[in-house]
């Protein structure tokens, strides 16, 4: 379907106003996105400034690999949805089109992992604080090897666990509800006329929530003393 | 101006820094390198968030104005977690009036 060439509001002087004006409202919105996760950051800073030998503990109950696995998946899906603006800005529909799905495929991916490989098994460990909290033998012998840990304290790692990586999943699926509806709009070649600020601000979204992820893994994942 | 159509070639080397970051703390993970592997962990992903707020999310080409927005948001930031760490971190440092038992330890 043929779109006419998109021409800017008028309470704008030029469509590049525009386009700096919608981006500035997504990047005053991440800031209260920046202050939500870092209120959560600082509590885990906080506890774990307290209870070290405990959250170290915690830390070595999760699974590196599948952490790092995602990590890449997350980052591959900021670099495709990078493409989509690229691909929105030069104006191929096609292109565009591709790599929203891409980028989609890739989010769905990284909750697949987090589910399956992860949460699941956490669920069958035990290590799900209040609903099934039954540590077994290898959370057992850490606590041994790491003097001080408590298990209650242990839990409390937990708690910031599931709280971050479930706010973290929340807003991926808020970004693949965002993706579906880019998607549908992009087919009608909306974006690829010259006005692409929605591709771009659900772009600084996404890039977001994987900058979270960026900050989730070292802090959840590796800095347990895996040596 | 806000509409720089940043080249493909440079999103592909962005992508391949940041897998390669990924793969360097990982890797650093499983070194002995006392509290350096905190530092060590953070440092990089600072790195890498600085590089997709850079190029992925435009910030470099993007207004003053969108720039300093957020600088004020990162001070906020700063703010809330360095003044809480500097009520936890620093109150062993002094010993409690006598009779305040175990007001010296914070437990949150």
């Amino acid at each position: 379907m043929a779109t006419t060439e998109f021409t800017h509001s008028h309470q704008f002087d030029d469509i590049g106003q525009q386009f700096d004006a919608s981006s500035l409202g997504m990047w005053v919105f991440l800031l209260t996105e920046i202050m939500f996760f870092g209120g959560l950051f600082c509590g885990y800073v906080v506890y774990r400034s307290q209870w070290l030998p405990s959250f170290e503990v915690g830390s070595r109950l999760l699974d590196i690999r599948f952490g790092a696995t995602n990590t890449a998946v997350l980052l591959a899906s900021s670099f495709t949805m990078a493409m989509a603006v690229h691909s929105a800005q030069t104006r191929k529909r096609n292109a565009l089109i591709g790599f929203i799905v891409l980028t989609m495929m890739l989010g769905i991916a990284f909750l697949g992992i987090k589910f399956a490989f992860e949460w699941i098994p956490d669920w069958k460990d035990g290590v799900v604080p209040g609903l099934h909290w039954a540590p077994g033998a290898e959370a057992l012998n850490l606590m041994a090897a790491h003097h001080g840990a408590v298990l209650p304290k242990v839990e409390m790692f937990f708690v910031f666990y599931f709280f971050m990586t479930g706010m973290h999943a929340l807003h991926m699926i808020v970004g693949i509800g965002l993706m579906t509806w880019l998607l549908l709009k992009a087919r009608t070649g909306a974006f690829t006329a010259g006005h692409y600020s929605p591709v771009e601000v659900s772009g600084l979204y996404w890039h977001f929530v994987d900058i979270v992820w960026i900050f989730l893994f070292p802090l959840l994942y590796l800095i347990g003393g895996r040596y | 101006m806000s509409e720089h159509v940043v080249p493909v070639r440079n999103y592909v080397m962005i992508f391949a820094t940041l897998l390669a970051l990924t793969a360097l703390t990982t890797g650093v993970a499983f070194l002995d390198l006392g509290p350096l592997n905190t530092v060590a962990a953070l440092t990089i992903a600072v790195t890498k968030m600085v590089l997709v707020i850079l190029f992925f999310m435009h910030l470099r080409y993007s207004p003053r104005l969108t720039k300093i927005v957020l600088v004020a948001g990162f001070f906020w930031l700063v703010l809330l977690i360095g003044l809480t760490l500097s009520d936890y971190l620093t109150r062993q440092w002094t010993p409690g009036p006598s009779g305040w038992e175990g007001t010296t330890q914070a437990q949150p």
